[in-house]
């Protein structure tokens, strides 16, 4: 049994080759966006840069979940979540100093009420400003960033040190305290940022005039469906290459059902906050679909629910491709990058304003895939990828659904 | 609907059972059921049940809900009473969603539920014959059809080695009639009718 992830030289040249592919856009980037375009070299950053902490945080979210509920399912692959949870602090680092510069940098393209100018003269924002402003967004940025890095790492450090325990019921129940109450903690940390304020101060505030108590919710449903996503991807990649000898089509049909029944759950806050806003029809709420709706990024918008709920719903439908290794990556890729557009349209229309071939943004994009790719298969050396000691591996192992 | 013989053998344990069931069909016996008393996982498969189609139906009942919903909506919206309702557009989609959404379950479970119970052959009034009355308390029964074929002393001989326990021979109706298991029989006190006891 191959227990032992070794890196295969292919996919670290294929890590370096996109992460190659980032850099360069990103230089190509600063030289063609100057002035007035550097609106659109920031939002780019904006944009990707949550959009993949969101997805790669969306690992811990899922290993806390299942641990509070006490699943067992998952412990024959909860070493590659763990792993991929494992680049939150790298990607955190990076918003961090993305938004920073957006913030301090002034850069009003993308926040504007980064002006105290325009924040005295602008009576809403006059209003807001004891939320929307430089010293809350910074204290609520390190708090949260740094709350989810302090739980991943903890996870993950307990995670490692229980493969040399020896097995007993005293250890096992021992094991399953101490996950408990981290797992709860990190929940609560959790709900409180991506549940409700982070997605409000990153990216809401891009429309600084708009407001949606939905927001949060469908960022989360957002990433979270584009998480297990790639969980499912990295968990077909150990598998195709011999790894993860007690995973089986049972592990693969569950993740299919979760990334089946959160495809509708990013669907049903999609259009909870859609149709609130279309009925009151009051305009300072519809201007935020104006543009997505009625403007240039109409096509956008309903590609949007195309690609993450029409096609993953009827897809994903059938016991057969829930349960197919190719079917899954298949469709795992096309959430990811759904997912992805959506975050594109939620960025772009407010800063950049017109609608243009995201070549630069997709280059990105690609150079965050191969730094994550590079992170994580680093990360699944660093342990044994099956936990051999934790209670509930049996039932994992006898899975069946 | 046709009156059959049967040998029925009853385990203690799904551990003896799987293997017994896996013996019975290498042998070649006609399997006509088994009766137990929670859904035992892996069963079908290991009695080579067919997968079943029950998510089929349940998909078109859900169209069929969607396409009534959404039908009847336009058609009373713009045809038969047309109203301007806060100035929305005669059909509005968003707020037709919801109970387009509704619908569509509604349909999806009654239909999905008495095709169900269409294919289990459950219905009130309606009753089968119960080969053993712990076979929904604490044991697993195995029921095996007599054909023209088998010799009943070998199947119950085969089915003892197999690890069967209380092995008897019924003759019973193999479909469903119309009755009732609270008036017309008491099943917990009712002594098996066996057929060459």
């Amino acid at each position: 049994m191959k227990d032992q992830f070794v890196v295969p030289a292919r996919l670290k040249k294929t890590s370096f080759v996109l992460m190659g592919v980032g850099l360069l856009t990103l230089l190509i980037g600063l030289i063609a966006f100057q002035g007035e375009n550097a609106t659109r070299f920031w939002a780019g950053l904006l944009q990707n840069s949550s959009f993949f902490l969101l997805i790669t945080l969306a690992s811990t979210f899922f290993i806390a979940a299942t641990t509070l509920a006490h699943g067992g399912w998952q412990i024959a692959f909860r070493r590659v979540p763990e792993a991929i949870s494992m680049a939150v602090p790298v990607l955190s680092a990076i918003l961090f100093v993305i938004v920073m510069i957006l913030v301090f940098g002034g850069k009003e393209d993308i926040y504007h009420w980064v002006n105290a100018h325009h924040v005295a003269e602008d009576k809403i924002l006059t209003w807001k400003s004891a939320f929307l402003n430089k010293g809350f967004f910074t204290v609520a940025t390190i708090l949260t960033l740094g709350l989810w890095i302090f739980f991943t790492l903890k996870l993950r450090r307990m995670s490692i040190e229980e493969d040399g325990w020896d097995l007993r019921p005293e250890t096992g129940r021992k094991l399953l305290w101490r996950n408990t109450v981290v797992c709860g903690g990190f929940l609560v940390v959790f709900t409180l940022s991506v549940g409700s304020t982070t997605p409000w101060v990153w990216l809401m505030s891009i429309d600084a005039h708009w407001f949606s108590t939905m927001y949060s919710w469908y960022t989360f449903a957002s990433t979270w469906v584009s998480g297990l996503s790639l969980i499912a991807l990295f968990v077909v990649y150990l598998k195709k290459h011999g790894y993860l000898t007690y995973v089986t089509e049972e592990h693969l049909h569950d993740l299919g059902k979760f990334m089946f029944a959160f495809s509708i759950f990013w669907t049903y806050l999609w259009f909870s906050q859609y149709m609130l806003i279309w009925y009151a029809n009051m305009p300072e709420e519809t201007e935020y679909f104006q543009p997505r709706v009625w403007g240039q990024w109409r096509p956008i918008f309903f590609l949007n629910l195309l690609i993450n709920f029409v096609t993953p719903l009827l897809f994903l439908m059938k016991r057969d491709t829930k349960r197919n290794y190719t079917a899954i990556v298949f469709i795992a890729i096309v959430i990811i990058f759904g997912h992805w557009l959506d975050f594109w349209q939620m960025v772009y229309p407010g800063t950049v304003k017109t609608l243009v071939f995201p070549w630069y943004e997709f280059g990105l994009g690609l150079g965050f895939v191969g730094l994550i790719i590079f992170l994580v298969s680093n990360q699944l050396t660093k342990a044994a990828l099956v936990p051999k000691n934790h209670p509930y591996l049996k039932e994992s192992i006898i899975h069946h659904t | 609907m046709a009156v059959k013989k049967f040998v029925v053998g009853l385990f203690d344990d799904e551990a003896v059972l799987f293997p017994a069931v896996k013996k019975v069909r290498t042998a070649g016996y006609k399997l006509h059921d088994v009766y137990t008393p929670f859904p035992v996982h892996g069963l079908d498969h290991a009695m080579g049940l067919r997968e079943t189609s029950l998510h089929t139906a349940g998909f078109i009942y859900g169209i069929t809900g969607t396409t009534t919903a959404l039908s009847f909506m336009s058609w009373v919206f713009n045809v038969d009473w047309p109203l301007n309702i806060g100035g929305k557009p005669h059909f509005p989609l968003p707020a037709f969603i919801p109970i387009t959404f509704e619908l569509t379950v509604l349909f999806a479970a009654v239909g999905m539920v008495m095709t169900f119970c269409y294919l289990c052959q459950l219905m009130p009034g309606v009753k089968k014959h119960i080969f053993h009355p712990r076979q929904t308390d604490d044991k697993f029964v195995m029921v095996i059809e007599l054909t023209e074929k088998t010799n009943a002393e070998e199947v119950k001989s085969f089915l003892a080695a197999a690890g069967a326990q209380d092995i008897n021979e019924q003759k019973a109706e193999a479909g469903w009639w119309f009755g009732r298991y609270d008036k017309d029989d008491e099943p917990y006190l009712r002594k098996i009718q066996t057929a060459n006891a």
